[in-house]
């Protein structure tokens, strides 16, 4: 086996994986403080990615055209919370998760319908070409926009364990995902909270669209990334940030290197279902993901 | 007075859970609600604290009259409670609890807390310090960092009880301090709900089953019976009311 291509699949995969990773930290947020599985995200992701490119076509500044797609994130996060969420405070989860369902079509059609519906390229100008340097030496083909992409994760990352570990709303958000009542007790604003999750989920959304837009093309499909989300969040824990990168990595990894080493055994063509095999194995050993909260009921 | 209630009703489709209760609260009291099991007490808690609107009558908190409110209102007032059955933030540790009883003294915009610069730093100095010294008081600082979900029921009660008084509350509402403790645990609660009463001058209103306990602490008692109120006195008028023992008792008919 040559070890630099069994070093270029792994890192391939690896960065593959931050790109997951980020989609799946999506959900992990709103999970975390409302308890709701939003199938939606990957609505919002198509969404943000078709309004960043739709305004740079027709002319908007890159910056400026990020700085209104972040708005229009945060406008829409704040109507989800007043038309959808707060008129369903205290329903089943399962309710909840359906409205989420039915708001992915909502927001397809929406998205379509403002912005038309054939595919856009989207330029970052980070060229998704191997490094030369890399290559050279080592004769390990690495993307350039692999390893920007995880930068980016790294960075959002960060600030999402900041802002969620050191400041009171940040302590909030995990009280009112704990404990509705009690967090009204203690004065907790439950609708100002959510707003707040539901607009970090849309720039999170907003960061993952562009990421997988520059690399797919921004098309409808892309909100099926959201699907290759789930395997990620059953190995690291729906609630844990932390466990969204990890899940993401291993995922990236496995599927990759299954590919290349197992596929031509079995005909190719598994790196598109390897990851929900992994995941299942991996639901076997522990239910909750490697950082999920351990529920113990005292009886 | 701080708190007046008068005239208060409460159903809930056909049930009266309340019908037609006034009673009220001097500032600097221990104030207990009792009653056999489904007499109203938490309701009239919940009502209080905001969390049930009566359908008939008023709340008085300072000389305010409010009717429309919610729990989180209540809290911004000045009135913190705890739970029958424990309502803590379980995935959390002992002092982010604590912490965020504080929630709504803090001032510092969210930009300033992440960055961790001058004013946040101060605020948040200022309120862990705060906290600890609510830690200290029940002392429960060996278990500071523990998930309060991994800690045993009495301790948790505690947590709860820290939570509350993290809020400085001027009226604090306790539903139950005692349920489910053993002798040693309940002498603890007592203590501590004393020392607040006495040391930072906070009202209490509390529910409680057992008598020996709310003979001890409280200054007066309410006495409900399916939904109405049946006593209102002094420990010792109570204990000797004919209508309370029959209810507590039950009377031939």
């Amino acid at each position: 086996m040559d070890f630099s291509f069994f070093v270029e699949v792994l890192a391939g995969g690896l960065l593959a994986g931050v790109m997951y990773s980020l989609v799946a930290l999506g959900f992990v947020l709103i999970y975390k403080a409302s308890g709701v599985f939003n199938f939606a995200q990957g609505a919002m992701v198509f969404f943000a990615a078709l309004t960043f490119v739709s305004l740079v076509e027709r002319g908007m500044n890159a910056w400026l055209a990020l700085a209104v797609t972040l708005a229009a994130m945060v406008v829409l996060g704040m109507t989800i919370e007043r038309v959808v969420l707060r008129p369903l405070v205290n329903q089943p989860p399962i309710t909840l998760f359906m409205a989420t369902i039915g708001l992915t079509f909502v927001l397809e059609g929406l998205s379509q319908l403002a912005w038309g519906s054939q595919p856009h390229n989207l330029e970052l100008g980070v060229p998704d070409v191997p490094m030369e340097w890399l290559s050279q030496q080592w004769n390990i083909n690495i993307s350039q926009f692999d390893l920007f992409a995880a930068l980016v994760a790294g960075v959002l990352v960060g600030v999402l364990a900041v802002f969620f570990q050191k400041t009171r709303i940040g302590r909030a958000l995990r009280a009112v995902a704990d404990d509705h009542q009690a967090a009204l007790a203690v004065g907790i604003p439950l609708q100002h909270i959510w707003t707040i999750v539901w607009g970090v989920a849309g720039f999170v959304a907003l960061v993952a669209g562009l990421m997988w837009g520059a690399r797919n093309g921004v098309q409808y499909s892309l909100t099926f990334v959201a699907l290759k989300a789930l395997p990620v969040l059953l190995i690291g824990g729906f609630e844990s940030i932390p466990g969204a990168i990890l899940g993401g990595l291993i995922i990236g990894a496995t599927e990759k290197l299954a590919e290349v080493y197992l596929g031509p055994m079995v005909g190719g063509g598994i790196e598109s279902w390897f990851a929900y095999v992994v995941a299942l194995l991996f639901l076997l050993v522990r239910p909750e993901g490697m950082f999920g909260e351990k529920h113990i009921d005292r009886v | 007075m701080i708190l007046s209630v008068e005239n208060v009703s409460l159903s809930f489709g056909g049930v009266k859970a309340l019908q037609d209760v006034s009673f009220d609260v001097e500032a600097h009291e221990v104030r207990a609600i009792i009653g056999p099991n489904g007499a109203g007490k938490s309701s009239m808690l919940n009502v209080i604290n905001g969390v049930y609107r009566p359908q008939h009558g008023k709340i008085l908190f300072k000389e305010k009259a409010f009717k429309e409110m919610d729990s989180r209102q209540a809290a911004r007032m000045g009135i913190a409670r705890t739970f029958q059955n424990i309502a803590l933030f379980k995935g959390m540790t002992v002092l982010d609890n604590i912490m965020t009883g504080r929630n709504l003294k803090m001032r510092c915009g969210f930009l300033q807390q992440a960055l961790w610069i001058g004013p946040a730093k101060r605020e948040e100095l200022e309120h862990r310090r705060a906290a600890e010294e609510i830690i200290d008081f029940l002392e429960i600082q060996h278990i500071r960092r523990t998930p309060v979900g991994r800690l045993p029921y009495g301790l948790q009660k505690r947590v709860e009880l820290g939570r509350a008084l993290a809020a400085e509350p001027e009226l604090l509402l306790l539903d139950e301090p005692m349920a489910g403790m053993n002798l040693e645990e309940k002498q603890d609660m007592c203590r501590f709900i004393l020392h607040v009463n006495d040391h930072y001058g906070t009202t209490l209103v509390l529910i409680e089953h057992d008598m020996g306990v709310v003979m001890d602490i409280s200054h007066r008692v309410v006495v409900l019976d399916y939904g109405r109120k049946i006593a209102d006195g002094v420990p010792a008028e109570i204990r000797s009311n004919q209508k309370v023992i029959d209810a507590y008792l039950g009377v031939a008919h």
